[in-house]
C-alpha cells in the first residue's frame, strides 16, 4: 500500500501536469479579481472583456486567470498582468474600456499604463525594487537603520535616481530566532531573490553584484519557502500591501478560489501530510499551543488549550465546526477568506479534526454569503474527488468530512451555544455554560468550534512553524490578524498586520487617513459588543488585552473608521438599535435591557434627555454586563459606555445644550438663511420638499421654522453658503 | 418508518404537491440523514428560493414531510429573520444598514428609495415589482453604502442614482 507521502506525491504531480497544460512558463497571466466585492465593483465585465480580446488575439500564451479578491475594496476592480521577467504590474478600477488600453497597450504592446496602476499615477517605472523588512528584529548591528542606508549605499554605487525603488515591508517570515537583531532581510525584485544579510560590506555586495550587476549573490541567499515571498512576488508592488503581513490572507487574491490543483500548487495541503505523516494528535496540539494562536472569532480563547480539551474529552463521537456565521456588521474578513481561498480554511479543519478526534464537520455559514456558499461547496466536492477527506484521506486511516449548514439571519447565532441550536434545526437561542461545548456540544457530544481565520492560520502554523508564528505576534497572542477596515477611511480593504501593531499603523499609515484628509475622531472596533477608541489613544498597540483594556474589544476585526461629522451619541444609538433587534429575549437584562437603553438614547438624540439620563445609561448597562447570560447581552453596553466614557460632552451637549455638535442628529438640527449672505437665487426655495422657504427673487429668503422638516435640502443646494446649520 | 395518521398517503401527496417535487425529494433525502430535524433550515431556505417566501401551506407541508411538530416548523421559520412568512416582488431591494454602510450615508439611500417607491420597510410596491428590506451587512463594506438587488450587488450607492438603479430593473421585469 502507498504510504501518505507517496500518495500526497501522486496527487501533487497530478495537479502539476493539469496545470502545466493550462499555464506555460512564459505565459502571460491577466489576473481578475472575482469575489462578492470585485464583482459588485464590476470585475465581471472586465474578466468578459479579456476572454474576448484574449480569444481575438489568437495569442496562446496570454492566459486568463480567475483570483479571489485581495481585499482593495476601494480601488476594485482590480487586474494584474504578470509577464515573465517583469515587474507585476496592477491597475484599479479597471472599466471595459480601460481593458481595450491594458490590452492593446500593455499586454500586445508591452508599454504598461502607467497613469492607470493601482495607488498610481507613477511616473517611471523602477527596473528593480528592494524591498527590506522594517520590522524591530530585523535591522544591521550598526548606528544607521537600513531605512537610511539603502538609499545612501544606492547613491555610492552610482545607481540612478529612480531606476531603482525602496520600499519598506513587513516580515517576510525568513527570520530565526537565532538571527534576532544580527541580521536584516531584503527582497530584490523582479528576481524574487530574498537576502539574508549580516553588515555593510554584505549590502554593498548585494548592491555592486545584484542590483547594478546583474547577478544573484547565491551565498547570500536565504534557502527554502518562506510564507511571504510568494505573495510578495505578486503583490510587492504596492504599498498597501507591502506594509501588511499576511498569512491568513495569504494566497487572496493570488490563486483561483476554484482549483484545487492550484492550490497544491502553493503547498496546499502540506500541512496536512505532515500532520498525518507524524500521526500524533499531541504534536499537533503542542504545536499550535506553541504558536500563541489565539481564537479569531473575537474572545481570544487559546486555541491549543479549547483543542486540548477537545481531544481529552471522553467519547467516541466527536464533532468540530467552523463559524463561518460572521455578525458583525461592518466586518468581511471571512467572507473573503472563504471565497478567496476555501481550501486552506478546509485544510486547516481537517487538522483540527485530527487533533481532536473529529470525524464530521459542519461549516455554519451565513445565508447572506451566496458566493462563499458556493465557494465552499466546490471546495468540499473537489476534495472528495481528491482523495483529502472523506473515508481514508491518504491513505492513513483517518476518516473526516464536512458538510455546510446555513444560518438564517440571526446575530446570536453566532454564539456558540446558539450555533450548536441551529445546526440542530432549532432556534437559534443560547443555553447557560458550562457545561462547555468541548463537554457537550451537538446532539450532547464534544465539540470544538473555531472561527474561519482561526483555522486559515493553521497549515501555517504547521508548514512554516509554531516558533515562527509566535514570534509574528506579541508575548501573550501569536501571529498576526486581519481587519476590516471600512467607514470613513480612505483606502477600505482588508489588512493584515502583526498582532501588536498600533492602531495609527493600520488606519492612518496603510489606510491613508480619512477620505477627507479631516482628522479621525474615533475607530470603532469589535462592532456592536465593541467600544469607541477616541483618537487620542491611537498609539494603542492592538491585540486582545490592550482593546479591551481600552474599553472595547478586539472582536471579529471591523474596524470602522469615524470622523468630525459622526455623532458618538448616534453611533450608540445605532449599534444599541442593532442589540435590541438581535436580543434572542431569552433572558430579561439583554431583553428589556436593550429596550430601555435604546428608549433613552433616543430620547437623548430627539432633544428630550435630561441629566440623569446619563447615569441611567451607566446603571442598566453595567446591570446587563453582569447578568445577561449570553455575551450578547453582555457586551451589548459596550459601545455605550465606552462613547459615554470617552465623549461625555457629547452627551451632554445633546442633554443640556440640545445641540448635537457633529451636525448629525435630525432633531437637533436648526437650519437658518443668513440673510447678508443670501441673493435671492430661489434655488432653496424651489428644492424645498414641504416649500417651507419663502422670498423674492434677488431678496433674502426666509425659512418658515414651524413648518420645516430639517430635511437640509437647502443646506446642500445653495451655493452662496447663505444657510447655516447649527 | 411508522406512518402518522391513517390517511398518510393522502397527506403525504397533498404535501408533495404542495411543495413540488424538487423539494420533497430534497426532504425525503434528509429523512435518510442521522439527525433529520436538524435539516429543517436548509428545507426552509430552498423553500423560500423557490417560492419566494414561506407561506403556511407550504409550512405545513413540510412539517408533515419532515415529519417535525408544526409549531416547531413555525417557531424556526419566525425566529430567524431570513424567513419570510409573506410574499415579495420580484426584486427585493436589500439597502445595507450595516455599520460601515450607515457611517457612510446609508439612511440617506433607503430614504430615496421609500420616496421613489412609495414603500417603507418590508413593504411591497404594488406593482409586486419590488420589496424593500434593509440588511445587517452583505460583507463589502468596503464599497458601503451597499445594496443588493436580486443577486447583483451594488457599491457605493448616491441617493441620486436610485431612480436609474429602478429603472433598470423595471426595465428588466417588463
Ligand atoms: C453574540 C455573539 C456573536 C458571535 N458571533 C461570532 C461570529 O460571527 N463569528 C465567530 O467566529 N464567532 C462569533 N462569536 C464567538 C463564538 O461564540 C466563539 O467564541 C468563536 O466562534 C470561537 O472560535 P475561536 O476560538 O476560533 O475564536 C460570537 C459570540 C457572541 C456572544
Ligand atoms: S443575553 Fe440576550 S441574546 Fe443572550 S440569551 Fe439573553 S436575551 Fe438572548
Ligand atoms: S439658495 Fe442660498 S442664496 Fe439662493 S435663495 Fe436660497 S439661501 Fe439665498
Ligand atoms: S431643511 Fe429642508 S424642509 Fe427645512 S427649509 Fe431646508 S429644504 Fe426646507
Ligand atoms: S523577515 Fe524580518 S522580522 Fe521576519
Ligand atoms: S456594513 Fe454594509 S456591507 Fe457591511
Amino acid at each position: 500500500m502507498a504510504t501518505i507521502t507517496e500518495q500526497f506525491e501522486s496527487l501533487q504531480s497530478r495537479s502539476q501536469h493539469a496545470l502545466r497544460d493550462r499555464s506555460a512558463v512564459d505565459c502571460i497571466r491577466i489576473q481578475v479579481g472575482s469575489a462578492t466585492c470585485e464583482n459588485a465593483a464590476g470585475a465581471r465585465e472586465v474578466y468578459e472583456e479579456f476572454r474576448k480580446h484574449v480569444a481575438a488575439s489568437g495569442r496562446d500564451d496570454i492566459m486568463l486567470h480567475q483570483t479571489g479578491c485581495t481585499g482593495r475594496c476601494s480601488r476594485e476592480p482590480i487586474v494584474g498582468i504578470l509577464a515573465p521577467a517583469k515587474m507585476p504590474v496592477k491597475y484599479q478600477h479597471v472599466t471595459r474600456e480601460l481593458v481595450h488600453e491594458i490590452f492593446t497597450q500593455h499586454i500586445l504592446g508591452e508599454e504598461p499604463l502607467w497613469d492607470k496602476v493601482l495607488d498610481g499615477p507613477i511616473s517611471e517605472p523602477a527596473q528593480h525594487e528592494i524591498l527590506y523588512c522594517q520590522s524591530r528584529r530585523c535591522d544591521l548591528p550598526g548606528p544607521s537603520p537600513l531605512a537610511e542606508l539603502l538609499p545612501e549605499k544606492l547613491r555610492q554605487a552610482g545607481v540612478a535616481e529612480g531606476t531603482v525603488r525602496v520600499t519598506a515591508a513587513s516580515c517576510f517570515g525568513a527570520c530565526g530566532k537565532e538571527e534576532v537583531g544580527t541580521c536584516a532581510h531584503l527582497l530584490v525584485r523582479p528576481d524574487k531573490t530574498l537576502y539574508r544579510i549580516h553588515n555593510e560590506e554584505e549590502l554593498d555586495e548585494v548592491i555592486r553584484q545584484h542590483v547594478v550587476g546583474g547577478q544573484v549573490v547565491q551565498p547570500l541567499t536565504v534557502p527554502g519557502k518562506t510564507v511571504g515571498r510568494k505573495f510578495f512576488e505578486i503583490y510587492g508592488d504596492v504599498a498597501f500591501f507591502n506594509r501588511q503581513t499576511r498569512v491568513a490572507l495569504r494566497h487572496n487574491g493570488v490563486i483561483d478560489p476554484e482549483s484545487i490543483e492550484e492550490y497544491f500548487h502553493y503547498r496546499g495541503f502540506e500541512a496536512m501530510r505532515t500532520v498525518l505523516t507524524r500521526n500524533d494528535p499531541k504534536w499537533v496540539i503542542d504545536e499550535v499551543t506553541r504558536s500563541k494562536l489565539r481564537g479569531r472569532g473575537g474572545g481570544g480563547y487559546p486555541t491549543g488549550l479549547k483543542w486540548k480539551m477537545g481531544h481529552e474529552a471522553k467519547d467516541p463521537v466527536k464533532y468540530l465546526i467552523c463559524n463561518a456565521d460572521e455578525g458583525d456588521p461592518g466586518a468581511f474578513m471571512d467572507r473573503s477568506m472563504l471565497e478567496s481561498d476555501p481550501l486552506n480554511v478546509v485544510e486547516g479543519m481537517i487538522i483540527g479534526a485530527f487533533a481532536i478526534g473529529a470525524e464530521q464537520g459542519y461549516f455554519y455559514v451565513r445565508a447572506e454569503y451566496p458566493m462563499a456558499i458556493r465557494r465552499l461547496e466546490n471546495a468540499i466536492a473537489r476534495c472528495r474527488e481528491w482523495g483529502v477527506l472523506g473515508e481514508n484521506i491518504l491513505g492513513s486511516g483517518v476518516r473526516f468530512d464536512l458538510e455546510i449548514r446555513l444560518g438564517a439571519g440571526a446575530f446570536v447565532c453566532g454564539e456558540e451555544t446558539a450555533l450548536i441550536h441551529s445546526i440542530e434545526g432549532e432556534r437559534g437561542q443560547p443555553r447557560v455554560r458550562p457545561p462547555y461545548p468541548t463537554e457537550r456540544g451537538l446532539w450532547g457530544h464534544p465539540t470544538v468550534i473555531n472561527n474561519v481565520e482561526t483555522f486559515a492560520n493553521i497549515p501555517a502554523v504547521i508548514n512554516y512553524g509554531a516558533d515562527w508564528f509566535a514570534r509574528i505576534g506579541t508575548d501573550s497572542s501569536g501571529g498576526t490578524k486581519v481587519f476590516a477596515l471600512a467607514g470613513k477611511v480612505q483606502h477600505t480593504g482588508l489588512v493584515e498586520v502583526p498582532m501588536g501593531t498600533t492602531l495609527r499603523e493600520i488606519v492612518e499609515t496603510i489606510g491613508g487617513g480619512t477620505t477627507t484628509g479631516t482628522a479621525i475622531k474615533a475607530v470603532q472596533t469589535g462592532g456592536p459588543a465593541g467600544g469607541c477608541i477616541p483618537a487620542k489613544w491611537l498609539d494603542t498597540p492592538v491585540d486582545f488585552d490592550t482593546l479591551s483594556r481600552a474599553g472595547s474589544i478586539m472582536g471579529s476585526g471591523g474596524m470602522i473608521v469615524l470622523d468630525e461629522t459622526d455623532c458618538m451619541v448616534d453611533i450608540a444609538k445605532f449599534f444599541m438599535t442593532f442589540s435590541e433587534d438581535e436580543s434572542c429575549g431569552k433572558c430579561t437584562p439583554c431583553r428589556e435591557g436593550t429596550k430601555r437603553m435604546l428608549e433613552i438614547l433616543e430620547r437623548i438624540t430627539q432633544g428630550h434627555g435630561v441629566p440623569d439620563d446619563l447615569d441611567k445609561l451607566e446603571r442598566l448597562g453595567r446591570l446587563m454586563k453582569n447578568a445577561s447570560l449570553c455575551g450578547l447581552g453582555r457586551a451589548a453596553p459596550n459601545p455605550v459606555l465606552s462613547t459615554l466614557e470617552h465623549y461625555r460632552d457629547e452627551y451632554l451637549a445633546h442633554v443640556t445644550d440640545k445641540q448635537c455638535p457633529a451636525c448629525k442628529c435630525v432633531a437637533l438640527l436648526y437650519y437658518e438663511i443668513i440673510s447678508e449672505k443670501c441673493v435671492g437665487c430661489t434655488v432653496c426655495a424651489r428644492n424645498c420638499p414641504v416649500t417651507c422657504i419663502d422670498g423674492e427673487r434677488r431678496k433674502p429668503h426666509v425659512i418658515d421654522q414651524a413648518r420645516c422638516i430639517k430635511c437640509g435640502k437647502c443646506f446642500e443646494v445653495c451655493r452662496f453658503d447663505a444657510v447655516a446649520r447649527k | 418508518m411508522s406512518t402518522t395518521t391513517d390517511n398518510w398517503p393522502e397527506v403525504q401527496a397533498t404535501a408533495r404537491e404542495a411543495l413540488g417535487e424538487d423539494i420533497a425529494a430534497l426532504i425525503d433525502a434528509c429523512r435518510e440523514d442521522e439527525h433529520p430535524e436538524s435539516r429543517l433550515i436548509g428545507v426552509l431556505h430552498k423553500v423560500q428560493e423557490t417560492f419566494g417566501y414561506l407561506g403556511e401551506k407550504q409550512l405545513d407541508a413540510v412539517a408533515q414531510l419532515l415529519q417535525v411538530p408544526a409549531a416547531k416548523v413555525a417557531g424556526v421559520a419566525g425566529f430567524y429573520h431570513f424567513f419570510r412568512l409573506t410574499p415579495r416582488g420580484k426584486y427585493v431591494i436589500h439597502v445595507c444598514m450595516g455599520t460601515a454602510c450607515y457611517v457612510k450615508g446609508a439612511e440617506r439611500v433607503a430614504q430615496k428609495f421609500m420616496e421613489e417607491l412609495g414603500i417603507s420597510w418590508g413593504e411591497t410596491s404594488t406593482d409586486r415589482v419590488f420589496t424593500l428590506e434593509g440588511s445587517r451587512c452583505l460583507g463589502t463594506c468596503g464599497l458601503a453604502p451597499v445594496v443588493m438587488i436580486g443577486d447583483d450587488v451594488h457599491g457605493n450607492v448616491t441617493a441620486d442614482q436610485v431612480p436609474i438603479i429602478l429603472d433598470t430593473y423595471l426595465k428588466r421585469a417588463k
